[in-house]
């Protein structure tokens, strides 16, 4: 099965980093929106430091959205969906992969994103141990319900509109508690920020559990 | 529920109405409870010593936030039977039971808006409760959303069971992490009003828990019966139009209109 994951997987990054669309457009926009926020908030009065994490988040939430629509955009093409079904991948290694290909591209916009919040948001990174489980956990969870709410508009005309209204009010704990888990690695949080990180962990873990049980059923031919 | 709506006759008579004698006897009930709990909640119940007028509102908000939660479980209930069953029954059961949890969440919202404009002096406070009753009512929006998109039927059914089915997690997974987060700010502004209740108040509510589950169940009934028919109406209406289009291109067949089902 991890075989069958890092073939889906290896094929969507092989694509996107040959078409650069990804890169080329998630990561401009992802900076764009930080550079949008600090016109929204003056930059000047120390608002844009104070709320470093939940911006951070809010800009990564937004790119993550992009990366669900455009991996499943690959397979809108007629006949893939069917070659890939013919191919006689296990559903739960064809959402794994999926999923995974998610996580790095959204891995590394989080890496530009974090040196755009060091550079423009003079944000001080004091637990860096922290802030990388927390990332790395988010970034599973966001990854893994992208995925499955994903395919599951994937078939729709409407499914531009359709996932961030069905992805975002379940990603909202994922927001929440990669922000306050940031606030605490940026030394400007309350509460401990490793217990926020254990239900970033444990929504990583249901959602992947989730998607890898429904993941067959949504794929099935009417 | 195990039947398909091919199999009901389609010569049967076309259908005036949705009621039955056991939904004219709910419907009934609904309308004398209502009635009864809009006299007892308006006229009989005194007012409350701290809120005066503005306690009325339980009576409506607390029975709607509680049929709520049936109404999602039921929902989540009947899509996971739709996962395994696969039949109609199922999918219809599950719609409707959105349906009213959508509107029992919005009722539940407003209501409590409004009763907090006197008490807390704002309609809103980034309360747990209220904020993830809040992500919930989106969360059944996004669910009417997919309901309303006009796919294959069969395909509309399998996504929106799988979503269906995803609405208990994602409740309840919201529902721990927004407790937690404001768990943490212990200087909350607002200190809930203890509400000690009892006597007529106490009947009153209990009163207008029961309504509020009969008229429910009375909504539920007539709106599992609008959407079975409408499966029919769909089927029968792909029917013919297949039996025009074979018709249309072996005009010498025009016998075989109506064509084998």
């Amino acid at each position: 099965m991890l075989a069958d994951a890092r073939l889906v997987a290896g094929k969507d990054l092989r694509i996107e980093w040959r078409s650069r669309v990804g890169i080329g457009q998630m990561v401009p926009f992802a900076v764009l929106v930080l550079v949008l926020f600090a016109f929204a908030l003056d930059p000047d009065r120390g608002i844009l430091t104070r709320a470093t994490a939940g911006l951070y988040w809010v800009a990564t939430l937004f790119a993550g959205l992009l990366a669900v629509q455009r991996a499943f955009a690959l397979e809108a093409a007629p006949g893939v969906r069917e070659a890939m079904r013919l191919s006689g991948l296990d559903p739960a290694a064809w959402f794994l992969g999926k999923a995974a290909a998610i996580a790095v591209q959204l891995l590394l916009l989080e890496a530009v994103l974090g040196v755009g919040v060091v550079v423009l948001y003079s944000a001080d990174l004091q637990g860096p141990l922290l802030l990388l489980a927390t990332c790395l956990a988010a970034t599973v969870g966001i990854a893994a319900a992208g995925t499955l709410y994903g395919v599951l508009a994937a078939g729709l005309a409407v499914r531009d509109t359709l996932v961030p209204l069905l992805l975002l009010p379940v990603l909202a704990p994922v927001l929440l508690g990669a922000t306050r888990a940031s606030e605490s690695a940026l030394g400007n949080g309350v509460g401990d920020g490793w217990s926020w990180c254990g239900l970033l962990a444990v929504f990583a873990v249901l959602y992947t559990m989730l998607g890898m049980t429904f993941f067959g059923t949504l794929l099935e031919e009417t | 529920m195990t039947t398909t709506p091919t199999e009901a006759s389609p010569a049967a008579a076309p259908a005036t109405s949705t009621a039955s004698p056991l939904t004219r006897v709910l419907g009934a009930l609904s309308a004398v409870g209502v009635v009864l709990v809009g006299w007892l909640g308006l006229v009989a119940s005194p007012p409350d010593v701290v809120q005066q007028d503005s306690v009325r509102l339980i009576y409506v908000h607390v029975p709607a936030v509680t049929w709520m939660y049936v109404a999602v479980f039921l929902c989540a209930f009947a899509s996971f039977m739709w996962l395994r069953k696969r039949t109609d029954g199922w999918d219809v059961l599950a719609a409707s039971a959105a349906e009213i949890a959508t509107i029992l969440t919005g009722l539940g919202l407003v209501t409590g808006a409004v009763w907090g404009r006197p008490t807390w002096g704002v309609y809103w406070v980034w309360d747990a409760r209220l904020t993830s009753t809040a992500i919930l009512f989106v969360l059944l929006l996004g669910y009417q959303a997919l309901r309303r998109y006009p796919a294959e039927p069969q395909a509309r059914s399998r996504m929106a069971a799988v979503l269906g089915l995803l609405l208990v997690p994602n409740a309840a997974i919201v529902h721990y992490s927004v407790d937690w987060w404001r768990g943490l700010h212990q200087d909350a502004t607002v200190s809930k009003i203890d509400v000690s209740i009892e006597g007529l108040m106490l009947f009153t509510l209990a009163v207008s828990f029961i309504v509020m589950g009969v008229v429910c169940a009375w909504l539920l009934v007539h709106r599992f019966r609008v959407g079975w028919l409408e499966r029919r109406a769909e089927r029968h209406h792909l029917d013919a139009a297949l039996a025009d289009r074979r018709a249309d291109a072996d005009p010498s067949a025009g016998v075989a209109v109506g064509g084998p089902r």
